[in-house]
């Protein structure tokens, strides 16, 4: 794992967005726009050569300060991390775009709105330190800097709603890492080492690590928003700025997936079992059905995409019974669907990530257009705004799993590991889910087509916002193209494909 | 009292206050107790990692759970300020000091 080449790419992926969200402070709103488009289109540029790097070197890493471990922190550009690294470079170019021109076109907003800058480049440092870090601690570091920027961009229109959402929020986050962070401590005194790659080694089966694992699976689900840990995310999703509904949704709870998925694929592998994968695929199908349940009976079109939401990140959680051996399993049969189960929690994030924020991002564009997002918002879109109305259809198409897009290959392949496992019971709750969500995202793009009175608003929307809506929905259908590719690379190394062998002393039953 | 035990003691107390700051986290309403909750939780875990610098019997404290606790207040202290800051503006505006809703 460690013999990747190093390189100083890693740092800079967290550097550069760092310094930029800083610089942004000195600058008066108008400047702070431009360095902080400055700083997005920077940052997009480093992450893009960063992966080109890690592609054809197979991975980066980087020793900081040139210690190594235990002594020092190692960041890994492993082929995962730069997958991740790239949805975020992606959607936060485009919605950094969305911001700039959001901004400075609307007139209504409150004061601090020009804060939007260093607080999301600040988010971006912490979620690309949360791909990159190979050390507990440092996770624990970057998870609060993204809490805490994500809060502040939560509250960013400083209207009651979302202030109240935002503290609830904030205090779920420090619950969460604080339990996180106790599960640090309790495997730092175990085993004297906070580096992922040397703990793997050291960690064995016991109480200690079964207790940490816990409190910091908890810790770490409290933040993701994942069933039933989820109550605070529609609301305060629900309540937000657009461009900053569209990056919580789709990247700051992925950043915490990511651990949960990095954590238990390659540490604590010895300490689980098969009945704690089955326990927590049973939260992710009841997350699919009730978040899809909840968004089919919302008013209000973004409390309809927050509640789908917690429903898509359900199926993230499907995944990891599918990779855990049932007991007498050979790792070598398991290959056959461990790679599929893998495939499909890449892709559901990708493809989620994309047409979530492809939705906020077009409900931002209705409520300028219309003023409110209550359902007579969306009568005769079609007429009145095509380019938004064909990415909600896009995007909706993509999230209820329909082919040819990327959500339609992420759910088939959740589907296909979860047959070939021989753990057929998940396929009912993957095809429900997919039922309700077609449920909603019909019932909005019925009243897209829905003639409206004639009397309903329209006013003037910028062509950048419409735009960036449109390319996110295009985006999630697409990645399915160099999907073969993206797999080989992501191949090349582990985690992916391989399974969790649970440990013979394994506490919970 | 040797040393094993003096270990035992903080570790014990420390599971108390973080049992006892996550109880206060579910069944606190009001704004600023909730906020306390929290900070006894994190005491909880600082006191934890304190009392690991005593691993393996060492000659002298390991500093590296100093360094982490260091960097977990200073985070902790940033976290319950902009807590406190979000909860007197929720005052200001609208009067209310409580989640009376739901959760």
């Amino acid at each position: 794992m460690t013999d990747f080449p190093t390189s100083i790419w890693p740092a800079l992926l967290v550097a550069v967005p760092i310094t930029f969200a800083l610089g942004t402070v000195f600058f008066a709103a108008a400047g702070r726009m431009w360095s902080g488009l400055a700083g997005s289109v920077a940052t997009t540029l480093v992450s893009a050569l960063a992966i080109a790097a890690a592609v054809r070197e197979g991975g980066l890493i980087h020793h900081l300060g040139g210690w190594e471990p235990p002594l020092g922190i190692l960041l890994r550009l492993d082929p995962l991390a730069a997958v991740f690294i790239g949805m975020t470079a992606l959607t936060g170019i485009a919605v950094s775009f969305y911001a700039a021109s959001y901004l400075r076109s609307q007139d209504d907003l409150p004061r601090g709105a020009s804060l939007f800058w260093p607080l999301w480049l600040m988010l971006w440092a912490g979620l690309n330190g949360m791909f990159l870090s190979n050390d507990l601690f440092n996770l624990f570091v970057a998870i609060e800097v993204v809490g805490i920027s994500a809060v502040g961009l939560a509250v960013l229109s400083g209207k009651p709603p979302a202030l109240m959402a935002g503290l609830r929020y904030l205090l779920v986050a420090i619950t969460g890492s604080m339990s996180y962070l106790f599960g640090v401590a309790l495997l730092f005194g175990a085993y004297g080492t906070l580096d992922l790659t040397l703990l793997s080694a050291a960690v064995e089966p016991g109480a200690t690590t079964v207790f940490a694992l816990v409190l910091m699976t908890l810790g770490l689900m409290a933040k993701s928003a994942f069933f039933p840990l989820h109550f605070w995310l529609p609301p305060a999703h629900g309540s937000e700025l657009p461009p900053v509904s569209a990056l919580l949704s789709a990247l700051v709870v992925k950043g915490s997936f990511y651990i949960l998925l990095r954590l238990w694929a390659e540490v604590f592998g010895v300490s689980l079992t098969f009945a704690a994968g089955q326990l927590i695929g049973v939260c992710g199908a009841a997350a699919v059905i009730w978040g899809s349940w909840q968004a089919l009976n919302q008013d209000r079109l973004k409390l309809i995409i927050a509640h789908s939401s917690v429903a898509q990140l359900g199926y993230l959680l499907m995944v990891f019974p599918l990779l855990i051996l049932a007991p007498g399993t050979a790792v070598a049969v398991a290959s056959d669907w461990t790679s599929s189960a893998w495939t499909a929690a890449v892709y559901q994030t990708l493809s989620h990530a994309f047409a979530k924020s492809s939705l906020f991002l077009a409900a931002g564009v209705i409520v300028i257009a219309a003023g409110h997002d209550c359902r007579e918002s969306l009568l005769d879109l079609v007429a009145r705004r095509p380019m938004t109305a064909f990415a909600i259809g896009l995007a909706g198409i993509s999230l209820t799993g329909l082919p040819p897009s990327g959500g339609f290959f992420a759910k088939w392949m959740l589907l296909k590991a979860a047959i070939a496992s021989g753990q057929w019971w998940w396929a009912p709750a993957v095809l429900a889910g997919s039922f309700l969500t077609a449920g909603y995202v019909f019932m909005i793009l019925r009243l897209a087509f829905a003639p409206g009175n004639s009397d309903t608003e329209n006013r003037p929307v910028p062509r950048g916002l419409e735009s960036a809506a449109l390319l996110l929905a295009v985006a999630s259908f697409f990645i399915i193209v160099p999907a073969e590719a993206v797999i080989s690379f992501l191949e090349s190394s582990a985690p992916f494909g391989s399974a969790i062998v649970p440990g013979e002393g394994g506490v919970l039953p | 009292m040797n040393a094993m035990e003096t270990y035992q003691i903080y570790l014990t107390a420390s599971a108390v206050l973080f049992t006892t700051g996550l109880a206060g986290v579910f069944m606190a309403r009001h704004f600023f107790r909730r906020i306390v909750a929290t900070k006894i939780m994190g005491a909880g875990v600082f006191l934890s990692l304190v009392s690991f610098a005593e691993r393996d019997a060492l000659e002298f404290a390991d500093p590296v759970p100093h360094a982490m606790v260091i960097t977990g207040i200073v985070v902790a202290v940033s976290a319950a300020a902009f807590a406190l800051a979000l909860a007197r503006r929720i005052h200001q505006l609208t009067g209310e000091h409580d989640f009376t809703t739901d959760s």
